[in-house]
């Protein structure tokens, strides 16, 4: 009689038992897969349906097949803005990885003030675009700015900065670089502290001069860190806005409209919803082959090296 | 992947030391100083200016050439833009956001990250791998869609659709994955055996030892969630439910030359982040080792 209840219940108990842990575990992950896939990888799908009409963010519009993409080769606004997005991207990504190292080089000395010196190059990293743009317009205004003044102290002619077509682009570059050189400086900061002490030290102890083991021992050990940054800086470049919105709103002249103040514009302003997913997807696209570019580049070097 | 001594040991070097080469004797640090000193500088300076400007008069700093240090401190700034702008009401807006958006980051990421890391369960690698996908789509392809979303949700115009992006992420279900990944699991384990469910290891013994990664998402996540512009942009419009941001950005505008408000406004949005950056700072290095950032 026990037995044979005992045959009986263990067909159940090994269900439980293999139900249970499923449920426990999708308990712990469910919330925030929802959250996380529900937010994107859904709206994502979405977003590549509504590339394919001609919606106008009230109604879902009509199907157009590939229009929105054909528009988009013979849009002169957009080349422009992707112009305008690529010369961002060319001078602040080399930028800030290149002028990150050597700050992060100096930082990672034990010397005295260091706290204070790492404060001083991460605290911008964490002010607002809204914040940036409003101490920019204050700095950087061509009559009244700090900016100025010490262009006029030093004998050089006056610049229009932000109100200057030719020069708009170049000052959100320096200030983008004032506010973003903190991730760089602290990404190659933690890589160096990451760097084994016995390998610069055997680089020495053979006899390696300090340039030596610099360039032989330390760089090739940071090859991820620079990979990270790279992309990682390149993406964020592409993706301007905050601070193109906040200073100068794409003027003067069109010549601070990046890829994303259109897509907004598009999008939310004249409320092409159609086409404005398509420039996104564009965007996706752009994003996708440059990090691509710079992944298989990385790997090059690496199988070279 | 390190273990959890490592860590912790790497956090104490970060801290007392600063940095690898402690140790060796520090050769021609001037010269390191000689470098530091003016870049440090030149970061502080934007910054420096801007605290001092809030607490100028507007006739000081619209003198020509314009004045460093003001001739005498008031807080007449600070005074108009709590008085007669909505700022206040903007302040609270963000700070409900940015609280919503850490707590949710805290339980779901941790939640999740421990779910990944440890439970052995039907579709867990899928699921995560579905998670670190989303992380290729840019914000940008998502934000008409999640507005048409949000609309038909009636989520628009409220603080809702300010926070509820925010309420997870996949970088903070990677970061607390790893994080729990480099614990050992003889703790969990012995307390099992003493007869602790799992979420009460998860609560007593797991979350306690993850202060560093629980600390870097909080300071990343109120980061992301207070300093958001783009998406309240388009989420919201009436000037009530205004976030901070969305307040200093048109506020600009209306207070054209009132540079002090300005400056008195930023500064308020500014100090709380700052605050909240050099309080988790020491955490940060550690952090990055783990997940393997680098």
């Amino acid at each position: 009689m026990s037995v044979t209840l005992g045959v009986r219940r263990v067909p159940a108990r090994v269900g439980t038992r293999r139900l249970l842990p499923d449920l426990t575990g999708w308990g712990f992950v469910l919330p925030a897969t929802l959250v996380i896939v529900g937010l994107s990888l859904f709206p994502a799908v979405w977003a590549l349906l509504l590339s394919l009409r001609d919606g106008d963010l009230i109604s879902g519009g009509a199907y157009v097949g590939l229009q929105n993409y054909r528009d988009m080769l013979d849009d002169p606004d957009l080349l422009a803005a992707t112009g305008h997005t690529l010369l961002y991207t060319v001078l602040f990504v080399p930028g800030s990885v290149i002028l990150g190292l050597p700050l992060a080089l100096m930082l990672n000395r034990p010397i005295r003030l260091i706290g204070f010196y790492r404060t001083c190059i991460f605290v911008p990293y964490v002010v607002s675009a809204a914040a940036t743009g409003i101490l920019a317009n204050f700095v950087f205004d061509p009559e009244f700015g700090i900016a100025d003044t010490v262009l006029q102290a030093v004998g050089l002619p006056r610049l229009g900065f932000l109100q200057d077509p030719g020069q708009a682009m170049i000052v959100l570059v320096v200030i983008s670089l004032w506010g973003g050189i903190g991730l760089p400086a602290v990404v190659y900061l933690a890589a160096l502290q990451d760097i084994p002490r016995e390998l610069t030290e055997a680089a020495r102890v053979d006899g390696a001069a300090g340039r030596h083991v610099f360039r032989h021992v330390v760089v090739p050990q940071l090859r991820p860190a620079t990979v990270f940054l790279v992309i990682w800086q390149t993406i964020d470049a592409l993706q301007l806005f905050d601070l193109v919105y906040t200073t100068t709103k794409g003027q003067p002249l069109d010549s601070t409209t990046v890829i994303v103040f259109y897509l907004y514009q598009q999008a939310f302003q004249l409320f092409h919803s159609g086409y404005g997913a398509a420039v996104a997807y564009g965007l996706f696209v752009l994003t996708l082959a440059v990090s691509s570019v710079a992944l298989w580049y990385s790997r090059r070097g690496e199988a070279r090296s | 992947m390190t273990t959890a001594t490592d860590t912790a040991s790497t956090t104490v070097t970060a801290r007392t030391t600063g940095g690898g080469t402690s140790g060796t004797k520090v050769r021609r640090p001037w010269l390191a100083h000689l470098i530091l000193m003016p870049t440090a500088l030149v970061f502080a300076a934007p910054l420096v200016w801007m605290t001092l400007t809030a607490f100028m008069s507007d006739t000081d700093i619209n003198r020509y050439p314009p004045r460093v240090w003001p001739s005498h401190f008031t807080v007449s700034g600070f005074v108009r833009i709590f008085t007669e702008d909505d700022y206040p009401r903007w302040l609270m807006n963000t700070v409900l956001v940015s609280a919503v958006a850490v707590a949710g980051h805290l339980v779901l990421c941790s939640l999740a990250g421990y779910g990944f890391a440890r439970l052995r369960f039907r579709g867990r690698t899928l699921t995560f791998a579905l998670i670190m996908a989303t992380v290729m789509v840019p914000v940008q392809v998502l934000m008409i869609p999640t507005f048409l979303m949000f609309r038909n949700l009636g989520l628009i115009d409220t603080l809702g659709a300010a926070f509820v992006p925010w309420l997870a992420s996949a970088f903070g279900v990677f970061l607390m994955r790893q994080f729990f990944l480099s614990l050992p699991r003889e703790l969990e384990e012995a307390a099992t055996i003493d007869g602790c469910s799992r979420l009460g290891v998860f609560f007593r013994i797991v979350l306690p030892l993850a202060r560093p990664a629980l600390a870097t998402l909080t300071v990343f996540t109120l980061l992301g969630a207070w300093n958001d512009l783009i998406w309240p942009l388009i989420a919201i419009s009436s000037e009530d439910t205004y976030t901070l941001q969305m307040g200093l950005a048109t506020f600009a505008g209306a207070r054209h030359t009132e540079w002090s408000a300005l400056m008195a406004g930023n500064l308020v949005a500014t100090l709380p982040l700052v605050a909240a950056f050099i309080l988790a700072q020491r955490y940060f290095v550690a952090t990055m080792s783990f997940s393997g950032l680098k």
